[in-house]
């Protein structure tokens, strides 16, 4: 990276009534671990299953059950970890973190408190108005999720589903260095992208596979952190731009008016949009975290995490440095390509059958507007690459008109087919025979004695109309570029 | 009547006269099915499981018929009731796990089975395993057999496994399993006059086993004699994958080391475990020890632990700091008892005040204070300090020692009562045998001799780490030196 990164820019600044508030975000994020089975039993862990049929007696915490790491969770963490360009401690250490609840069967959640498994990195987050920012990362840690409590499924009763309980989790902390609603939201969507990549999680927020916990405070520009509040467990990015937005003015409001904020936990009630305290400091939980004497410290070998480091694809910083490079695409461009491997891959086909920015082009405007219209991703577009890349070389070497384009891709999209046998067919090439493009300006010209007249008149500006006319009497096939000089010379010369 | 030429055999007695054909499994099982019958008095079993016992010591004569004995075949055993047994009743002598019935096998009682061995039931402990007279059991105390001379006042039988002590020196089954997390199985060995072995941490798989203190609790043995309990620790011992912390090395054959020379073997004597008050016989005892091994040809070599006086009250923070989460899952959502409340945090309030009984609430609520924030630095983390000091202590004195020889109690057993309302008296029981368990050797209590009432005392041998194999050598040294063969005055048939 050549270009200048801040860290911890100058944020979006909110007018109060008395001055100017910052505000600041941290995110812990969710990420369950892209796994067949669980943190630290054998049990599956796929969405949408019965419930409790997948808990083993581990997970269900019977006498005497006892945890035994999953191996391959562990790589997938340290996966991760390289892919955030973040420090891999080789020992770590599993931490019991103490609390009561009914979908908690242990009486703890097997965690990472002072010792986890990969420490400082890094996000590079894109922002709408061009700008970077890092966005730090403290840390990431391993651990067990809990299950579900259900309060519909009876009257007076509450349901529990251990399914998720024991599934492998890594919480990823953030610094305190996110400015904006806009941001937070970039951030996660960034975070997303790289653990998609790597494959360490599916990314679906829809089914809890990415969860955060938000951490907000505000202050005077300038000034000290000030005291933050944390939103519990929010499940999108439209909830999460609401919650900080809500909570932001809560606090603003609540300072202004020369109150003070006081540390807490907080939850969003979605149908409300707002955010309410779920308990205060000096009801938070004392989770008297020590180290789970049933699981010896984790130890890593600089061969396992070498062969990770070896098997890492390209991430999405990488590769859309690449396009720019040598596709000459703008960053914003190649940010949105770079956005899903599949996108990413499909671009690099079309491009490399056409032209690398016409491509581009054509991929973010027609086929993402289209694909979005009818409600289907780049995996299951309709026109493949190999018949895009076709179509884009046809407008590239002239055979049709943009104009012309626009109606085989609507074409190809709803009929599917070859762009080259489309055109052939419907006999839409370009017309780039000079005596034929003549022909249709002369009609043109002699058709329209009263335009010309005011064309000869000095109204320059009807040479456009002229050339829709002939366009028109072409059906769009007439080469334009052709169209206008010959008209212009012909009017000229009358 | 009890054959009492049949239930007198110990496991290797009992053994050869089954591979004699002398006997069969079905008789030795009956016999001592006839014996649990008349000894109910003594209260060591929580549940007999005399249908179990016979069919399996039918199976047992099956193969022993076809030559296919293995190495327990038709030995029966007793088993602590904080091992889960699949299908039977399985109470940690709480109230709280309540018609408990696990649908799985502990490792440790599975290889037994695997091996041949024949249940007779389910033994008596002190709660959860939290005691050293069996006086907290939910299902009453177990009774000493012995009695001190003209005195039929009842007696404690050590504790933990003062079930397994009692059984297995009154005739109540040929050898029993016991857990040792400070102290459980050499204390109760040493009060009856049998042998208690604990191997190191991690020689014996906790899979299955209730846990109590996760970095203590270690399975063993406790027999009638030291070639007892080398034959049943090779068949307990292993390495299991679903205990991290068993660990991975080999099972030596214990029984060839049993009489073997102790010619040159170093004891080293700790003077820090002359400790004050303690009676002049237990010290006479301990002399007597030196003696025969020196006359065996050992070499005594005086030793320091310097860090001796600490060991109780290190253990006494990290034993209930683990115990308090260790028993978190006992919350009457999932199994055991429920006692019904107006919300969750009520149920769980009812629950744990109806089923724990008052020594495991004592040691829940100091689990939960030391783990506290504020005060985790305080206690937890000096009590782990502490704990590294004593495991260094012992690594310095097995650089010029071999083994370590000292009493395994202060005292000969008590009567039933007379500690049960001291904590601290109680506690101290363990002086002797807590820092074996904080540093995870091997152990193990040999009888010795009688005290002045009658009663019997044991001497015990400290090991290195895994080195089982040195303290069945030198304990069947003092064994045959001690020539021990007293057995109680039976008084309570009929």
């Amino acid at each position: 990276m050549t270009e200048k990164l801040e860290s911890t820019a100058k944020g979006t600044i909110i007018e109060g009534m008395t001055g100017p508030w910052e505000l600041i975000i941290g995110l812990e994020v969710h990420a369950q671990v892209n796994s067949n089975s669980k943190l630290f039993s054998g049990a599956a862990t796929d969405f949408g299953s019965d419930p409790n049929t997948q808990v083993s007696l581990v997970d269900a915490a019977l006498p005497g059950m006892l945890p035994v790491i999953n191996e391959y969770c562990v790589e997938q963490a340290v996966r991760t970890g390289l892919g955030l360009k973040a420090q891999i401690n080789k020992e770590s250490v599993f931490a019991r973190k103490n609390y009561f609840y009914a979908d908690l069967p242990q009486g703890y959640q097997i965690s990472q408190f002072d010792k986890p498994i990969v420490g400082r990195g890094q996000v590079i987050v894109d922002l709408k108005n061009g700008t970077r920012r890092i966005v730090g990362i403290e840390r990431l840690h391993l651990e067990q999720d809990a299950g579900k409590s259900m309060h519909d499924q009876h009257p007076s009763l509450t349901y529990v589903d251990l399914n998720r309980s024991g599934v492998a989790l890594m919480e990823i902390v953030s610094d305190p260095d996110i400015r904006s609603a806009e941001e937070a939201a970039a951030y996660v969507e960034k975070l997303r992208t790289i653990l998609v990549y790597l494959g360490t999680c599916d990314g679906v927020m829809a089914r809890g596979s990415m969860r955060a916990d938000v951490n907000v405070s505000v202050r005077r520009p300038g000034e000290e952190l000030g005291t933050r509040a944390e939103i519990k467990n929010v499940n999108s990015l439209r909830f999460m731009r609401q919650a900080i937005e809500f909570e932001a003015q809560r606090q603003i409001d609540i300072l202004e008016d020369g109150g003070s904020i006081v540390q807490e936990t907080r939850l969003f009630d979605a149908s409300k949009g707002e955010t309410r305290s779920m308990r205060s400091k000096e009801n938070a939980h004392d989770y008297r975290y020590f180290p789970d004497p049933d699981l010896p410290p984790l130890i890593l070998d600089d061969g396992m995490i070498e062969r990770i480091k070896a098997t890492l694809p390209e991430l999405p910083d990488e590769k859309k440095a690449r396009f720019e490079n040598d596709y000459g695409l703008s960053a914003y461009d190649a940010g949105v390509l770079v956005a899903d491997q599949e996108t990413a891959a499909y671009y690099e086909n079309v491009a490399s059958a056409s032209d690398p920015k016409l491509a581009a082009n054509w991929i973010i405007t027609e086929l993402f507007g289209r694909l979005n219209k009818s409600e289907k991703t780049i995996t299951d577009s309709p026109i493949s690459a190999a018949n895009l890349g076709k179509l884009v070389g046809l407008i590239k070497d002239n055979t049709i008109s943009g104009r012309i384009a626009k109606d085989v891709f609507e074409i190809m999209f709803n009929e599917g087919g070859d762009p080259e046998q489309i055109v052939e067919d419907k006999g839409l090439k370009q017309v780039t025979d000079t005596g034929e493009i003549e022909g249709f300006a002369d009609q043109v010209i002699a058709d329209n004695p009263e335009k010309v007249a005011e064309y000869k008149g000095g109204k320059d500006k009807l040479l456009g109309w002229f050339v829709g006319q002939l366009m028109k009497a072409s059906r769009g096939k007439a080469n334009p570029q052709m169209a206008n000089e010959l008209l212009k010379k012909k009017l000229d010369e009358l | 009547m009890v054959d009492t030429t049949l239930t007198s055999l110990g496991l290797v007695e009992a053994r050869d006269a089954l591979d004699k054909k002398e006997i069969s499994a079905v008789e030795l099982t009956d016999a001592y099915i006839t014996a649990m019958e008349k000894g109910r008095g003594l209260n060591t079993y929580i549940t007999e499981t005399t249908d179990l016992a016979r069919e399996g010591a039918k199976r047992a004569d099956e193969n022993l018929a076809k030559g296919e004995g293995k190495p327990l075949e038709g030995l029966p055993l007793g088993i602590k009731d904080l091992y889960c047994t699949e299908g039977v009743l399985t109470t940690a002598a709480s109230h709280i796990l309540d018609g408990y019935k696990p649908h799985y096998e502990s490792t440790v009682s599975a290889n037994l089975w695997r091996d041949g061995a024949v249940m007779l039931g389910k033994l008596n402990l002190d709660e959860f395993a939290m005691g050293s007279s069996n006086e907290t059991s939910f299902y009453g105390t177990a009774i000493n057999p012995w009695r001190r001379n003209g005195d039929d006042t009842p007696l404690v039988a050590g504790g933990s496994s003062g079930g397994s002590s009692a059984a297995v020196a009154a005739g109540l089954c040929a050898a029993a399993t016991g857990t040792d997390t400070g102290g459980s199985i050499r204390q109760p060995a040493a009060l009856t006059g049998i042998v208690g072995m604990k191997p190191s941490y991690g020689r014996c798989s906790r899979w299955g086993i209730v846990a109590f203190a996760s970095s203590l609790d270690q399975a063993g043995p406790m027999t009638r004699s030291v070639a007892d309990a080398a034959l049943m620790l090779r068949s307990m011992a292993g390495h299991d994958p679903m205990d991290s912390t068993s660990v991975d090395i080999e099972v030596p054959d214990y029984t060839a080391e049993v009489g073997g020379s102790v010619k040159g073997l170093r004891v080293g004597i700790p003077k820090e475990y002359r400790v004050d008050g303690m009676p002049a016989e237990v010290d006479a005892l301990w002399q007597q020890g030196i003696d025969w091994l020196k006359d065996a040809g050992a070499e005594i070599v005086e030793i320091s632990l310097p860090h001796t006086q600490y060991a109780l009250p290190a253990y006494y923070i990290v034993a209930p700091a683990e115990a308090s989460s260790n028993l978190a899952r006992y919350d009457g959502v999932r199994y055991g008892l429920r006692e019904d409340g107006k919300d969750l945090i009520e149920m769980y309030q009812n629950t744990r005040a109806a089923g724990f009984g008052d020594e495991v609430k004592r040691r829940v609520l100091i689990g939960t204070y030391v783990l506290s924030a504020g005060y985790y630095d305080a206690y937890y983390r000096k009590a782990q300090q502490v704990r590294t000091l004593i495991g260094q202590d012992f690594d310095t004195a097995f650089e010029s020692v071999d083994t370590i020889l000292a009493p395994t109690t202060p005292t000969g057993a008590f009567g039933v009562g007379e500690k049960a309302d001291d904590p601290v008296s109680m506690y101290l029981n363990d002086v002797f045998t807590v820092p074996a368990n904080l540093a995870g050797l091997p152990a193990i209590s040999v009888p010795a001799g009688l005290d002045s009432q009658g009663l019997p005392l044991g001497l015990q041998l400290i090991g290195k780490h895994f080195d089982e194999a040195t303290l069945f050598r030198a304990a069947s040294a003092i064994e045959s030196a001690a020539g021990f063969t007293a057995k109680p005055t039976v008084w309570w048939e009929g």
